[in-house]
Formats: structure tokens, sequence, C-alpha cells
């Protein structure tokens, strides 16, 4: 048995206890998708992460892509595993059935996601990429486009990609570059160096999709003269079938900490005549286009860092239950057997953390990926605006939340197993490794903080942070009467009173001349929400569990609720007290960080 | 051709079994359960037979709780036609399957039966020997290779000695080893069909079988923990343990 993948009745928790997804299948579109069915469906993904994902993930690591003769090498295990997660019909999950896609919820593939990124991130990293890429062309792509693309992308025949970043332009994507010029035949050739373009280049797939943002050559500077191009790797023959190479030229590979199985690419596009390309949407509005498959992107992010959190979890877990070390205090004689390390309090406490936040997380996105699946499919109109303003304001949230504290989970994990977990031959630090990507890439932390302070929590005069106020406060007034929770719920109330006056504070700030500074804290801003958020999560997942143990379960059920309503209490009492000297600072909102000189340090 | 395939439901092959804490049996609540690893096998078996186009329709057949739906349905997503749940509360041994599994035959006249050669449960390796005794039909079981042709099967069986080749007449009650196939991941776009594909439940009581245990189990137990070994010092000392404390020399 595999240590790290994320035990079944933990996703059934969430799924089907806490976010109710079978009842999903009440819109049209989830029809199909009744309980019955998402459970074969994790069945199937639970067997496919165990047998072909998890056993090459130290491989992959190991043997990163190389480049041999001009080629990009990857070990044949990565292509095996994606060929059968292909075939099994993942890629197509959430995709429209018109073309091909079997119409799952997105709550219920981002469990998915995460039982296969918890065997293996880097190979899932590709089927992540082109389910995002045929989102987005689904959403945006022309009826041609659509027809072209969808089938073989859904199908797992083509890979996507996405290539934003350019060497002067990261986090600044306005700065960016690369420029597309129109051709009579109403196609565009584009030229322009991309770099840590994901999946940029291999031979897993018969073609890959790249979607890239360039500049029209009257375009205005910044980010309205972004457009989104669709840029393949081979270019279509008569037949539809992948012909001759478009120009876009492997420059080099990026060799990184973590997520090595996964190729990451410094492309350039249009070294010759010009790489071939399509527009994709309006022009102009390339980043609205981009940010469409950012969003879901990054809770997709954040999901893939809690599933790491898991996978330390369950690896450091499995080895404090064998390892034997020292005796219980007041076990003085030595001749008495050593205990398993899972005895001593001190370790209990790492295990419990890292369970808090590795479940926290994964209930955070997938209470996200619900919110996706509303703002699509809610009843009416209301409902999902709602949702749309709910999902707007937790995606920064959810995205950072998982990357910074599951982190620190994997820190932990790897504490558990002291010395050995410092060593290559335990699979805790290649964990740890992999995730540190998770608070950089798809928007940086401080990137999130800027959107989260700067743009969601101000927008539509703060009706998102209003909403996501009103939802915390109905699970307070709820849990007020119930009495192993009452004092969580009162330690939240009032811990939401300071947040909501802290936030007024900062946006007053903004508004009076102080933006610099006030954003300069964006960050402990996103912190402390964040935090509040998963501690809300937190307290509805103890409701679920509470209900559970009044109707006096089986040993191994009983055990597991209260598992859950041990990490509650843990994040309650070590977690959530962590907010106030938050807010404290927020409210000093001291200068020394915007106004001390560069040459200072 | 027609096909029968037996499935079992078991507990997962990945949960680690807990004795009950009154030595009854092992803990089955709120345990991950699905078909037994040996009967998936042989649902892979009778579909290929059906892509290949020699059975023309495969039934799969579950005995148990109503929750053998859920491993019918597994059936169903591999690509079996239908299914038959022959539904009862009652504990179920071998022979009561068997007995069971013959009136379904009756009314399904298959031409094979195919079902795994233990369920990893309780590994009794009874129930398809009892069904071709009692059916009086020719068996081939720890088959690693089924060849049909002209109204015989050749079995390759797996022997101790290594492969023993039968050549037997239909119908065939088959079993299968771990090496008569890999099975496939039920993709899916097949879970979603087989949840419109037929399924069909009967009773002990409608087939006539008398399902009462004929085996009192008396306690069920965790093996003993190993022992843990000692090293010694020398040949000599490991010869004279040998000799005067295993006893083996």
């Amino acid at each position: 048995m595999d240590d790290s993948l994320i035990p079944r009745r933990e996703l059934d928790f969430l799924l089907f206890d806490l976010l109710e997804v079978e009842r999903l299948a009440e819109r049209p579109r989830h029809a199909d998708h009744g309980r019955d069915t998402i459970a074969a469906m994790l069945d199937t993904a639970e067997a496919l992460a165990r047998d072909h994902f998890a056993p090459h993930n130290r491989k992959a690591d190991e043997a990163e892509p190389r480049l041999e003769n001009g080629r990009v090498v990857t070990i044949p295990e990565v292509g095996a595993a994606l060929r059968r997660f292909s075939e099994a019909g993942f890629m197509a999950a959430v995709g429209d059935a018109e073309w091909g896609g079997l119409q799952v919820p997105y709550s219920v593939n981002l469990a998915i996601n995460a039982l296969f990124s918890a065997a293996n991130i880097s190979t899932m990293t590709y089927a992540f990429l082109t389910q995002a890429a045929a989102n987005l062309i689904s959403v945006f792509g022309s009826q041609a486009q659509k027809e072209t693309w969808l089938p073989p992308l859904l199908a797992g025949d083509f890979f996507g990609t996405m290539a934003l970043t350019e060497p002067q332009a990261g986090s600044s994507l306005a700065d960016l570059r690369t420029r597309a010029e129109p051709q009579e035949d109403g196609s565009y050739r584009l030229f322009g160096a991309k770099i840590f373009i994901s999946g940029g280049e291999h031979e897993l797939a018969r073609n890959i999709v790249h979607l890239v943002l360039a500049r029209l050559p009257d375009a205005p500077p910044g980010v309205k003269g972004i457009s989104l191009f669709l840029v393949p790797r081979f270019l279509p023959g008569p037949d539809g079938a992948p012909g001759e190479k478009n120009d876009i030229a492997l420059a080099g590979l990026i060799h990184k900490m973590g997520y090595r199985g996964t190729t990451s690419t410094l492309l350039n596009f249009g070294e010759a005549e010009g790489a071939t390309g399509w527009l994709v949407g309006e022009a102009g509005q390339g980043l609205a286009a981009m940010f469409h498959m950012m969003n879901e992107s990054r809770v997709i992010v954040g999901n893939g860092a809690a599933a790491l959190g898991h996978a330390g979890y369950r690896q450091s877990l499995a080895y404090a239950r064998e390892r034997a070390q020292g005796r219980p205090p007041g076990a003085k004689d030595p001749a008495t057997p050593q205990v398993p390390i899972l005895r001593h309090a001190d370790v209990k406490r790492m295990l419990l953390a890292q369970k808090a936040y590795a479940e926290g997380a994964l209930a955070l996105t997938l209470y996200c990926g619900r919110l996706i699946d509303d703002e699509h499919t809610a009843d009416d109109a209301p409902a999902r605006a709602e949702a749309r303003r709910l999902l707007d304001i937790l995606t920064p949230i959810a995205k950072s939340w998982p990357s910074q504290w599951c982190l620190e989970g994997n820190n932990l994990a790897i504490q558990v197993l002291g010395g050995y977990g410092y060593t290559r031959d335990y699979p805790v630090e290649q964990t740890w490794r992999d995730n540190r990507l998770n608070p950089i890439h798809e928007g940086t932390h401080g990137i999130q903080a800027q959107d989260l302070l700067g743009r969601k929590v101000r927008q539509e005069d703060g009706a998102a942070f209003a909403l996501l106020c009103d939802r915390i406060e109905a699970t307070i007034a709820a849990s007020r009467d119930t009495p192993p929770l009452a004092s969580h719920a009162g330690a939240l109330e009032n811990i939401l009173v300071r947040v909501r006056a802290t936030t007024a504070g900062l946006l007053a700030a903004m508004a009076g001349g102080r933006a610099e500074t006030a954003l300069g804290h964006a960050s402990v801003y996103l912190e402390a929400l964040g935090h509040v958020v998963v501690a809300w999560l937190w307290l509805k997942q103890a409701r679920v569990a509470q209900a559970g143990l009044d109707a006096a379960p089986a040993a191994a059920e009983h055990a597991f609720l209260t598992g859950k309503l041990a990490a509650c209490h843990h994040f309650f009492a070590w977690e959530l007290p962590r907010v106030g000297p938050w807010l404290d600072g927020l409210a000093v909102l001291d200068g020394t960080w915007a106004s001390l000189p560069e040459d200072c340090f | 051709m027609k096909v029968l395939v037996a499935v079992k439901r078991v507990v997962d092959y990945n949960v680690k079994i807990r004795v009950k804490s009154d030595n009854t049996g092992v803990e089955t609540a709120n345990v991950k359960m699905s078909m037994n690893p040996f009967d998936e096998i042989a649902v892979e078996e009778a579909v290929r037979l059906k892509e290949a186009g020699t059975a023309s329709e495969v039934v799969a057949v579950s005995l148990g709780v109503k929750q053998c739906q859920e491993t019918l349905r597994t059936a169903l997503a591999m690509g079996a036609d239908r299914a038959i749940l022959v539904e009862t509360e009652a504990e179920l041994q071998p022979l009561a399957v068997a007995k069971l599994l013959k009136e379904v035959v009756a009314k399904e006249s298959p031409d094979m039966v195919l079902l795994g050669k233990q369920a990893i449960d309780d590994d009794a390796n009874q129930t398809g020997q009892m069904l071709a005794a009692l059916m009086g039909w020719a068996q081939g079981t720890f088959a690693s290779k089924i060849t049909l042709a002209d109204g015989k099967a050749e079995v390759v069986r797996e022997v101790d000695g290594g492969l023993e080749t039968v050549s037997v007449n239909l119908p065939l009650v088959a079993t299968t080893d771990l090496r008569l196939n890999e099975p496939r991941y039920a993709s899916l776009p097949n879970i979603m069909k087989a949840k419109k594909k037929p399924l069909d439940t009967l009773t002990p009581d409608e087939l006539g079988v008398d399902v009462a245990p004929r085996l009192t189990t008396l306690k069920v137990e965790e093996p003993p923990v190993r022992q843990a070994g000692i090293k010694v010092p020398d040949v000599a000392t490991l010869i004279d343990k040998l000799k005067t404390e295993a006893k083996v020399i």
C-alpha cells in the first residue's frame, strides 16, 4: 500500500458529507453523476494513482527530463501513466459532452486530481495543463477552434501549455514583448521568447497546444494590449493530423528544485519565419481570457499543495507508527521495549498540525470547486453571481494558504523522521521540494496578496468580502448552541469582528494616501484572512463530524470522526490565535517596509 | 456463446484487516469493499472473449447483501452486458454459493462459468469445484490460459510443479489464476454507461436453495506476532542451538 495516497474516507467526507456533491446530479449537466458513479470514478482514480502514478514518483525526480539530439527524453513511465489516465477518461472529465467530455462536476474532478497529485504531482501536471487549456478553448475559442482542438485535448492525444512568462516579464505581465503579426489568411506569426513553460516540449503527446500571450503590432502598451494565441507545436495538415513542425525552438530545459518530472522549458517562438498561431477570443482580451484559466489554475495549484500536504502527512504518519524510539514519560526501565514515536506527544503535535493544514487546505480547495460548479450550474442567476463573488475573493486564499501552510506541514513531516527525513532514502524531502514551487507559480504569494487586498476585497464596494463574512457568521450562529463547538464559534466570532475592522482600516489607509504602506502589508492580510477562512471551514467540518459521532458509529468511523474534531480543536487552539498579532500589526501599519531607503539594505 | 461470471464483494486488498474485538470475524463496518481481485481477472477474460467475438453475452452474478450491486456495476463498467444479484443478508458459505450459482446457471444456460480461483477474504478455493461437481460439468481450475476451439477448451493450469495443460469439453467451469490476464480499469465513460445496463435481483427463496451455513466459525484471531530473532556469536553456537533448542538437526 502506498503511504502517500489520500485516504478514501477523507475524500468521501469532504465530497459527500461536507459538500454534498451528489446533489449536483439534480442539475441537468451532471445528471449522470450520482453518488454511485462518483464513487466508481474515485475507485478507478485510486487504482490508477496507486498502480501507475505513485510507483515512478521517485524515479521521475531522480531522472529528470534531459535533452538528447535536440529532443526531450522523459522516463517511459510518465507517458505510460498519462496514456492510462487519458484512456480511462480522466483528461475529458470536466469537458462538455459535445466535444467528448464527461461533464464531471468540477469539485469531484479536483478531488480526483488531488488523489493523483498526492501520488505523483509532476506527472499529474501535464494532465492539469491539458485540462486547463481545453477549458480555456471551450470558453473563448471559436467554433472551428473547438472542433479542431478540443477532441484531441480531451482524449489526451494532444497536451496543452500556458505560455505567459518572458525573461523580462514574470509577475509583471504588462511588460511582455512577444509580438504577433497578422497574415493574409487570418493567422498570425509570433516572435518572442518565453520562459518557465511547463510541459513546453516533450514526446509524450502527438502535439502540444501552446496558449501564448502576445501583442499585436498596433496594440497599446500595458495589459490592454495583450492578446491570446493558440500556437501548436505541429501545424495541422489537411486532414487535421499533426503535420509540419511550427517555428518554435526549444532553447533549453530548466533544472528545478522539485516537480522535476515536469519539463520546464525556454521556448523561442519565431526564430525564422515566425510561429504560426491563431487568435483566441478578442484582440486585447488576452489577459482576461488567460485569467479565466488562471483563476481555475490557482485553485488547482492550491489543491496540489493540499495533496502534497496529505502526502507528507501520510508518509510521516506511517513512519511514526513503525519507528520505535524511547519510552513513555515515567517508564525508566531500559529493559522495557521502546514505543513507536507516534506515542510521544511532541510527535503527535507535529502530525496533528500537518493533518489540520492538509485537511483544512483540501476542504478549502474543494469548497472552491463546489463554488465553480455553482457558478456554472446553480439554479438561478443570483445564486450563480453569489458563487462567482465568493470564488473571486477565495481564489487568492485557495492558491496561497495551502501553498504556505502545507509546505510548513511538509517541513514538520521531515522533522518527524528526524535524520532519516533529511536523507534521500525517504520520500518526505522530495515532497517538501515539490511543494516549494506552489507559493511561487501561477502568481506568487505576494501577487495573490495584492490581488486580495488591492482588488478582491475592494471590488463592488466590498460585496465579496461582505458575503464571505455573512457565510462565516452563518456557520458561527449555527454552532453557537452545539456544546463542544460553541467556544470555537465564539473565538471565530471575536476574530471576525476584528477582521472587519482591520479591513475597513486598510481600505481607509489606501484611500487616504497610504496605499503603498497598506499594500506592503498585503501578505500579512492574506495570511490573516486565510487563517480565518480555514478556521471557518474547520468549524464546518467539525459540525459534520460531531453529527456523525452523535449517531454512535463503529470503531473505525468513531476514530476517524474523533480525529476530525481533534484537528479542528488543534486549529482553534494553536492556529487561530496567530491571527490576533497579525491584525495588531495591520492596525499599526508600521511604515518601515515601505519607507526604508534601498541603500540601507 | 454465453459466459457467466461470478464476482464477490470483499474487503479491498489495500485495507489492513482488523479482527473484531469479540473474535467473531473481521471488521467490515466502514471498510472499503471492492471486487475480489481473482474475479476481476474472470470478468476481464469474459470481456476479452466478447471483444474477440467468441462470446455473445457476458452476464455477471454476485451473491450477498444489497451493496453487492456496486461490485456488479464494476463488472458492468468493465464490459459485462447485464448483471444478476442474488440478494440475501445471510452468511453465504462456498457450498451455498455453488448451489445458488447452479440455479442461476439453470436459468441462464451459459456455455461457460468463469470465477476467481478463490476469494481473498476466506481463501476457501472451493466454489468453482463445487459448482462443477453439482452441475456435472468439466472444470479447469487455476487457469493461466484459456483457449476455446471446436466446442472444447484448452486450459493451462498453474499447479505446484509448473503448468499443466488440459483439454476439456464445454460447458465448463473455469477458475482464474493471477497470470491469466491483467484486468482493465473501469473507464469513466464505461462507469457512466454501466448505470444504464440491466441489473436483476433474485433471492435464495426464489431459487429454492437452502443457504443455511454448514460450518461454524469458532474463533477469528490475528496471526501470531513474529518473535524477534537473535544474533549468535559463531557457527558453533548456531549448530548447538539448532540441535538443542530448535531440534531440527
